[in-house]
C-alpha cells in the first residue's frame, strides 16, 4: 500500500517534514508533523492523519452513538455513550416543544438503562455533549442484543462504502446499527444469524489489523458453523 | 554516599562493573505492552532484576470532582512498592519516598500527555514495583509511557527515563542498586527523544560542571536506547501479525 505512504507510527514518531495539513491525531512541531497516537499514518495529496488503534471514543459532531440512559433530572437524560463525558438529552427533545418539565414525567419516555441510538447535536470543550433522537433513524432501541468493540475498530467493522458491514447483513439477514463509539446493536430474527453476526463483529474487533480481513470474515460467514 | 560495603569493587581495573557491564552499558531491558485486560493500557517492563507493572486508566471523570479542571485533563499518578518487592517486607502503606516518586512520575509525563484536549478529566497511572533493584523510577516511568501510549492518550512524545552516575570516579550509565549505595552520584533522566527535552532530572550526589555535562550525555544516550526497546514493544503488540 505505498501508493499514499500508510506506516505504522508510535506517539512521537516523525511522519513527515513536508508542507503538509496535519489532521487528526498528529501535531505540528516546527517543520516536523508528528504522531500522537498509536497507529497508521495517512500522508495525502495535502495532509497528513493518523487512523488510531486503540483510545477512547472522543464525542465529534454529527457522530451516530449508541447510549444507555443512566439517570435523569427533570429537565433531561443523562446518557453513557462509552466516552469519559455523558450525553446530555433535553427533556424538549423527546416531549416536544411544549414540554413542560413540572407535569411531563421523564420515566414515561425513557427509563434508566433503556438504549437509545441517538446523534451528537453539540459538542465543544467546555460542557458535555448534547445529543438528540429526534430523527428518523434515532430513537429508543427495543430489540437486539448490544456487542461493544474497540471505537478505533468502528472504521474497520463499517468498511470501505460499507462493504464489511453490508456483507455481514447480507448474510445473516440481520440489522445492525453501530455506534461510532464502539457500541453496536445486532438484531435478528434468526437465532443462527445473531450469533453469526456477533461473531463476525468480534472477529473483526480482534482481527482490525490484518489484511484482507473482508475475505475471512466472507469465508466465515459462508461456512456453516456458528 | 560513600563506600557502605567497603570490600565491594565497584569498577575493577579493566572497567568492569560489579554486573559485569560496561560503564556505558544499560541492564537487560524488556517491555511488553497491553498485559493487563481492566486497564485501558498496561506495560510491563523488566529493567535488570527491577519488574514493574504500569496500568493507565483515563481519560475518565476525576473523583473527587473538586479536583477537575476546566480547562483542562489532569494527570494523577501513584508508585507503589509492593511489600515484596525487597528483601525486608516493605510497609505497604504509601511511604514518603513512594508519594515523592509518584509526584515526580507525574510530572515527567505531563509535558508529553496532550492533556488540554481532555478538560474535566483525569488520566490515572498506576505502577506497581514488584522486585525492585535500583533505579526504579526510571524503569516505572518507561513502563508509564507505554502503558500511556497502548491507552491511545494522545501524546506529544513518548518519555524514556534511564540513569547515569559515577561510580569510583567514573561516570557510568544505569545504575544498579549496589552502585547506587554505594557509588558517588546518581541521576536519573527522563527524556522526550523526538523532541529532545528533558522532562525528568534529578541528582544524588556530588559532581564538577564537567561530569555533570559528561552524565546527562551519558544518560539521554541511554534513554535513547530505552526508547528503541519501547517503540519495538509498542509495534510488537499492535503491528505485529500482518501489515495493513
Amino acid at each position: 500500500m505505498g501508493d499514499n505512504k500508510r506506516r505504522f507510527v508510535i506517539p512521537g514518531e516523525v511522519i513527515t517534514t513536508g508542507p503538509y495539513r496535519p489532521e487528526q491525531n498528529v501535531i505540528l512541531e516546527g517543520k516536523k508533523i508528528i504522531a500522537t497516537k498509536v497507529g497508521i499514518s495517512e500522508i495525502y495529496d495535502d495532509s497528513v492523519k493518523v487512523i488510531p488503534l486503540t483510545g477512547k471514543y472522543i464525542p465529534k459532531s454529527e457522530d451516530l452513538v449508541i447510549g444507555k440512559i443512566i439517570s435523569h433530572s427533570s429537565l433531561s437524560w443523562e446518557a453513557d455513550i462509552n466516552s469519559c463525558y455523558v450525553g446530555m438529552l433535553p427533556g424538549s427533545d423527546v416531549f416536544g416543544r411544549n414540554f413542560q418539565p413540572d407535569t411531563d414525567e421523564m420515566t414515561s419516555k425513557l427509563k434508566k438503562g433503556d438504549l437509545i441510538a441517538a446523534r451528537i447535536v453539540n459538542f465543544d470543550r467546555s460542557r458535555d455533549p448534547l445529543i438528540t433522537i429526534a430523527d428518523r433513524e434515532l430513537g429508543k432501541i427495543d430489540s437486539g442484543e448490544l456487542v461493544k468493540i474497540s471505537p478505533s475498530k468502528v472504521p474497520r467493522l463499517i468498511g470501505k462504502q460499507g462493504t464489511m458491514i453490508q456483507a455481514i447483513e447480507m448474510a445473516t439477514h440481520a440489522t445492525i446499527t453501530i455506534g461510532q463509539n464502539g457500541l453496536v446493536v445486532v438484531a435478528c430474527e434468526n437465532p443462527d444469524g445473531l450469533l453469526k453476526a456477533k461473531k463476525a463483529i468480534q472477529m473483526i474487533d480482534e482481527q482490525a489489523h490484518m489484511a484482507n480481513l473482508t475475505d475471512k470474515v466472507k469465508a466465515m460467514l459462508e461456512s456453516n458453523s456458528v | 554516599m560513600g563506600g557502605r560495603d567497603s570490600d565491594l569493587v565497584l569498577l575493577d581495573e579493566n572497567g568492569i562493573r560489579c554486573d559485569g557491564r560496561k560503564v556505558d552499558e544499560t541492564r537487560n531491558i524488556s517491555i511488553k505492552a497491553g498485559v493487563l485486560k481492566n486497564a485501558n493500557g498496561s506495560a510491563y517492563i523488566e529493567f535488570g532484576d527491577n519488574k514493574i507493572l504500569a496500568g493507565v486508566f483515563g481519560p475518565r471523570d476525576v473523583h473527587p470532582k473538586h479536583m477537575s479542571d476546566t480547562d483542562t485533563g489532569i494527570i494523577r499518578c501513584r508508585y507503589h512498592m509492593s511489600p515484596f518487592s525487597v528483601t525486608e517486607r516493605k510497609n505497604p502503606a504509601p511511604s514518603r519516598r513512594e508519594i515523592e516518586i509518584g509526584k515526580v512520575i507525574k510530572e515527567a509525563l505531563r509535558p508529553a500527555v496532550m492533556l488540554e484536549k481532555f478538560p474535566r478529566t483525569a488520566v490515572d497511572v498506576y505502577v506497581e514495583v514488584l522486585q525492585a533493584d535500583g533505579g526504579t523510577r526510571c524503569a516505572a516511568l518507561d513502563a508509564a509511557s507505554v502503558a500511556l501510549a497502548d491507552a491511545g492518550i494522545p501524546m506529544r512524545d513518548m518519555v524514556s527515563a534511564c540513569a547515569a552516575g559515577k561510580v569510583a570516579d567514573t561516570i557510568i550509565l544505569d545504575v544498579n542498586n549496589e552502585e547506587d549505595q554505594a557509588g558517588q552520584a546518581d541521576m536519573p533522566i527522563g527524556y522526550m527523544p523526538n523532541l529532545g527535552k528533558v522532562t525528568l532530572l534529578q541528582l544524588d550526589g556530588v559532581l564538577t560542571p564537567a561530569e555533570f555535562k559528561k552524565c546527562l550525555e551519558t544518560g539521554i544516550e541511554g534513554c535513547k536506547q530505552v526508547y528503541e526497546i519501547q517503540k519495538q514493544a509498542l509495534k510488537d503488540k499492535f503491528f505485529a501479525n500482518g501489515e495493513q
